[in-house]
């Protein structure tokens, strides 16, 4: 079981406020997710290897030469906040 | 004799490394040669987390990386991937840094330091890759900041995490692992130590065998040991007062020199670590043998063929061995002159002259060392013109040969001393008559005046020798 506390601290990670009342909310629909996902662990997966990923390829890399990268305008484009070719955030600790 | 460590301290460090000799950062094709550029300019829609933009790992990466746990002694893993660690933090612009977790790329590995007992092993528990994040520039102080500017420039560079025991029993021997890792580094070619990022620490921390601290942003080697010798000190005290300490992560306050509290609401089990499903799993064991035959001669290795084969001393060899460039540099000069002298003069004088100006060899020939050395093997200047001439180098530039012509430098004949040394003796009587009573430091008067009448190119040492055999008479 979720409980509210859990809910808020999961905002929290997430950076998202949530109050009293939606935590409420929030933790029943949680609920219901996880009661959903403890049917899969009725499956019996004795024996099976963890799979991470479902096409069984591995190394796959690029060689190590440069690309071009963004004019500075383009990689600012999608901000208004920003001074000096740097964006800018609230102040952050 | 064993070090007993009275105080039960237990040191372990967390060493990030930008592999910054790689061309190219870890998923994208962007230049790592950002460090003198504009904000911003080195990013491509990978590093800055635009959405559809997919990683492609780069194939260098991983073996700089392997290279590394070889060097570390570390065994490599069979099979690896990637995984994410999720935090909302603006120097990653995914909300995710890209990392490994269950399997590192190397592990189980071990660095020899010297210890405070003579040499020290120091576990490696693993090293593993991870993409580093943004830098971030706070506007004001931290305290009364107005915003935070950020350039993702950094981002994306490829980092290996070196995670060492807890086998470190005091500041010092933290230091000189950090700089047996910065050597050996330095010996592999995979990154430049000099460059702005290129290690950082944190170290963690325990006094009595008790429960450990996290000091985090330790950002030079002086930093970490003022910062290990006030967490360390702050510890016994607490202790001392009836305290209790607590697991905690604190903050190194490299101005102030103290270490502050930083009270996090994140622990470890809420970076919710899970497989990246966009770069597939890696199996590159079978790299091992190839990469394993490009190692160089390690520092260690050096040091001790550096004794053997020229005949130097252990804190010659080891000086001549902390830095590849130095090592080459000097085998070079001894090639060409009596290794011992090599040795004086590269390790003693010429390092001493260049640490002093903040310069690195590459400020100097071997060609213009080796003139130098010769001049003074060969009797034509005096010790004290040669560490001359290799200031003049460094300050005003010049070659050794002219810059004897140009100061006068060469010893004056030895007839020319003895005139000096009579004239002296001659033109003195009362200093003769003192020390010829018992004052010895009339001799150095003496010697004084034959040095200024030859204009301090006579040896000082010999000149003290005639005036002292011209006395006894
Ligand atoms: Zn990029």
């Amino acid at each position: 079981m979720i409980t509210k506390e859990e809910v808020e601290h999961v905002g929290w990670l997430a950076r998202i406020e949530i109050d009293a009342k939606e935590s409420d909310a929030y933790a029943e629909k949680l609920n219901s997710v996880l009661d959903y996902f403890g049917q899969l662990d009725e499956v019996d997966t004795e024996g099976v290897k963890p799979t991470y990923h479902v096409a069984d390829i591995v190394n796959v890399f690029r060689k190590d030469e440069v690309t071009e990268s963004m004019p500075q305008e383009d990689v600012l484009a999608n901000t208004e906040h920003k001074q000096e070719g740097n964006f800018k955030a609230p102040k952050i600790m | 004799m064993v070090y007993e460590n009275p105080d039960g301290i237990r040191i372990g460090l967390e060493v990030h490394v930008q592999l910054n000799k790689l061309k190219t950062k870890l998923f994208c094709g962007c230049s790592t040669e950002y460090h003198d550029s504009e904000p911003n300019t080195h990013v491509c829609p990978v590093c800055l987390g635009l959405p559809g933009s997919l990683p492609v790992l780069n194939e260098k990466a991983v073996e700089f990386a392997i290279k590394v746990g070889l060097a570390l002694n570390c065994s490599i893993v069979e099979q690896t991937q990637f995984h994410r660690k999720n935090y909302y933090y603006p120097d990653l612009p995914k909300n995710f840094q890209t990392t490994q977790y269950d399997f590192p790329i190397a592990a189980n590995g071990k660095i020899i330091i010297e210890g405070e007992d003579g040499e020290h092993v120091v576990g490696i528990t693993r090293a593993h890759i991870e993409e580093d994040p943004a830098r971030l520039q706070h506007m004001g102080t931290i305290d009364r900041s107005k915003g935070t500017l950020i350039n993702y420039n950094r981002s994306g560079m490829t980092l290996i995490e070196i995670v060492s025991e807890p086998d470190m029993r005091s500041p010092k021997e933290a230091r000189r692992y950090l700089e047996k890792l910065k050597s050996i580094l330095d010996y592999l070619g995979v990154f430049d130590g000099d460059l702005e990022g290129a290690m950082k620490a944190d170290a963690n921390v325990s006094v009595f065998w008790g429960d450990r601290v996290e000091v985090k942003n330790i950002s030079s080697f002086k930093g970490l040991e003022r910062a290990l010798v006030y967490e360390i000190m702050r510890q016994k005290n607490h202790i001392r007062r009836g305290g209790e300490i607590v697991m905690e992560t604190r903050h190194f306050d490299e101005a102030r020199g103290v270490t502050i509290s930083m009270r996090t609401k994140e622990e470890e089990h809420d970076y919710r670590y899970f497989p990246e499903p966009d770069l597939v799993p890696l199996r590159v064991a079978d790299w091992v043998p190839g990469i394993r035959e490009t190692l160089p001669e390690l520092p260690d290795a050096k040091r001790e063929r550096f004794m053997e084969q020229y005949g130097l001393g252990e804190t010659h060899a080891r000086a001549l061995t902390t830095e590849i460039k130095v090592a080459n540099f000097f085998e070079e000069v001894a090639a060409k002159v009596d290794p011992k002298d090599a040795a004086v003069w590269v390790s003693d004088i010429l390092k001493g002259e260049l640490n002093y100006r903040e310069l690195s060899i590459d400020a100097f020939t071997v060609e213009d060392i080796v003139a130098v050395v010769e001049l003074v093997t060969g009797n034509k200047i005096t010790e004290q013109s040669g560490v001359e001439i290799i200031r003049t180098v460094l300050d005003d530039g010049g070659k050794p040969q002219d810059i004897v012509e140009k100061k006068g430098l060469l010893k004056v004949e030895d007839d020319i001393v003895a005139t000096a040394v009579e004239e002296a003796i001659a033109e003195n009587p009362d200093a003769v008559a003192d020390y010829l009573g018992g004052k010895e430091k009339s001799l150095n008067f003496i010697v004084g005046k034959v040095m200024q009448k030859t204009k301090g190119r006579a040896d000082a040492r010999e000149a003290r020798e005639k005036v002292l055999a011209k006395l006894n008479e």
